[in-house]
């Protein structure tokens, strides 16, 4: 193994509007434990964008270093200049470390990097740790969240990718005095394949994207038809949450893609789940069991969502659900 | 336009058993095309309907079985077929993956324009082989695809979906598209199309086929190796409770929020 390699690097992704992707602190949390227990390396941050303004967040979340890569060009994400530039900043800088947020950007990008690199990549990965040789032991859930899986990786950087809201941001994150690097890759060269010439934001009706909601409704096959949503949106707006669904009620096309919760969908972990008629098969499971408290509704008794819910009541959804809208409204 | 699709047999992950020793039960699992793929291959049929001059080819690296899933897909529309089978690409991951999958559509296809592929397995779920396919084949990329909308002087548009809306993208080919679930659903195949797949030749093809050594594919050309694998843990339900009436369970269920 390449022992020249050394810190670890956090891709510290912008998002449309300008702002640190949340994911970003979340991986920067677990990579202060890595450091620590490879000795006290650095944690470092990979800025691509066409401006630059959050400094404090990077010295409030304990970075050592930011390298910043800033061109008009980047303003928004595009898989070949992200990816031209990532790639540079690595052998440039040569982490031992590379970590990505699994959002569709990451995911975009992350593949592409450790392809060019010859290196590996663990996607989705729940827990990142280091092994007794110093290596980077990715666990991840694979055949639908039936096995999980510790993979290691045996070239340099060692590459993971990890979803949104899955690891833990800092309660009391380490304040640093970060150095902010000024990288100017050669982007010139680039003829960009790829253009986005139009971008519609998704309307949401309870104004609250599943994957930010600290409350989340979540309905399935049971609800029978797009209907059943309207009141799950209901109590949602109640709760100041957000609605969600299972795949089988996407599948049913009675609601969009954009909200399936699960193996196939978005990984939530909100501060309450209330899973309304969702029978709870392990892929759906897989999407939602780690959230702070699981509330089931089912009229099967035997339904596999109440062996992960905190409360499980046996009952049907469109007579509970609207007398309960009524008692929180009372 | 030469169309590739790249598409997996996948266990059905639904249908997954426990052995007494705590190892994924692989026998008597029914075997499936995954599930993105469906979508995939409805893609590329709709677009050759739409094109005069378009080829579909379809190949899966995967064991002899797999010749299963690429008649499936001839049965859908797709023009041919052939796989990519070899001892020696056991164990791979998905950078072995990907070069074993574009070394084979360099030497088989040629010069393709588009390669399809759909955006996750559901049984690796690592939504990285498309990406890492592009890379090796030097091609343009689009992830998460919900649908292709136009195509125009060597340039496809295509509805991206990302997490706050959906983006509405032009791609240069060559180039790699990696799709989604779309909005509409995968044909069943017509009579023809059984007719078609049955009398189907599915060549398959080696390491040497497709020149690649032995360093390059499977366990040895892959970076990453699984160190262990465990059973997760489950969790312990809480309390289930079947109230008398509506009243009763929505007051618990009150008093159980506001906690």
């Amino acid at each position: 193994m390449d022992n020249e390699n050394k810190g670890i690097l956090i891709y510290a992704e912008i998002t449309r509007d300008g702002e640190l992707a949340s994911v970003v602190l979340e991986l920067a949390n677990t990579a202060q434990d890595l450091a620590q227990k490879l000795g006290g390396v650095e944690v470092n941050a990979l800025v691509i964008s066409s401006e630059f303004t959050q400094h404090s967040i990077f010295q409030n979340n304990g970075f050592d270093k930011v390298y910043v890569v800033k061109d008009e060009k980047l303003k928004y994400y595009n898989t070949e200049y992200y990816s031209k530039i990532t790639i540079d900043v690595i052998n440039e800088t040569k982490p031992q470390i590379v970590l990505i947020g699994a959002t569709t950007q990451g995911r975009d990008l992350a593949p592409r990097v450790s392809s060019t690199l010859n290196t590996g990549l663990t996607a989705d990965c729940t827990h990142l740790d280091i092994n007794e040789k110093g290596m980077l032991a990715a666990t991840r859930p694979t055949f639908g969240g039936n096995l999980m899986a510790t993979i290691l990786c045996k070239n340099m950087p060692q590459m993971a990718t990890v979803r949104p809201k899955v690891l833990k941001k800092a309660e009391n994150p380490i304040v640093k005095n970060t150095e902010f690097i000024e990288m100017k890759p050669q982007i010139n060269g680039i003829d960009p394949k790829t253009e986005i010439i139009e971008f519609i934001k998704n309307i949401q009706t309870t104004g609250k994207r599943i994957d930010e909601a600290e409350v989340i409704i979540a309905g399935g096959k049971g609800l029978k038809s797009p209907e059943g949503f309207k009141l799950l949106e209901e109590l949602a707006n109640a709760l100041g949450g957000a609605v969600g669904a299972s795949r089988a009620a996407v599948d049913a096309g009675w609601v969009d893609h954009s909200i399936q919760i699960g193996q196939t969908g978005k990984t939530v972990m909100p501060k309450l789940y209330i899973a309304c008629a969702i029978s709870g098969a392990v892929q759906h499971t897989v999407g939602m069991n780690s959230s702070d408290k699981i509330i089931a509704i089912n009229k099967d008794p035997k339904a596999p969502i109440f062996q992960v819910a905190d409360l499980g009541i046996v009952g049907d959804v469109f007579e509970i659900v609207p007398e309960l809208i009524k008692q929180l409204k009372g | 336009m030469k169309i590739v699709l790249c598409i997996k047999q996948v266990p059905d992950t639904a249908d997954i058993k426990w052995t007494e020793n705590n190892t994924i039960q692989r026998e008597g699992v029914e075997s499936v095309i995954n599930p993105f793929d469906m979508y995939a291959i409805e893609t590329a049929v709709r677009l050759k309907e739409k094109l005069n001059d378009a080829h579909v080819t379809v190949v899966s690296m995967g064991p002899p079985q797999a010749e299963e899933i690429l008649k499936k897909a001839v049965s859908m529309g797709v023009d041919e077929g052939f796989l990519v089978s070899d001892r020696k690409f056991a164990g791979a991951d998905t950078v072995a993956t990907s070069r074993t999958l574009a070394a084979a559509i360099k030497e088989k296809v040629g010069d393709a324009d588009l390669v399809i592929c759909g955006q996750f397995a559901t049984d690796g779920d690592t939504a990285q082989t498309g990406p890492s396919i592009a890379q090796q084949l030097n091609f343009a990329q689009v992830t998460y695809v919900k649908e292709i909308t136009d195509y125009k002087d060597g340039v496809l548009t295509v509805k991206k979906e990302v997490e706050d809306g959906v983006e509405t993208i032009d791609v240069k080919l060559p180039a790699v598209l990696c799709m989604l679930k779309c909005d509409y659903e995968p044909r069943r195949p017509l009579i023809q199309g059984f007719v078609k797949a049955h009398d189907a030749k599915i060549q398959s093809y080696g390491m040497d086929d497709i020149k690649l050594s032995p360093e390059e594919v499977g366990m040895k050309g892959s970076p990453t190796y699984v160190s262990k694998a465990f059973r997760p843990e489950q969790k312990q339900g809480g309390e289930v409770i079947t109230p008398k009436n509506p009243q009763e369970a929505a007051k618990m269920l009150k008093d159980f929020i506001n906690r």
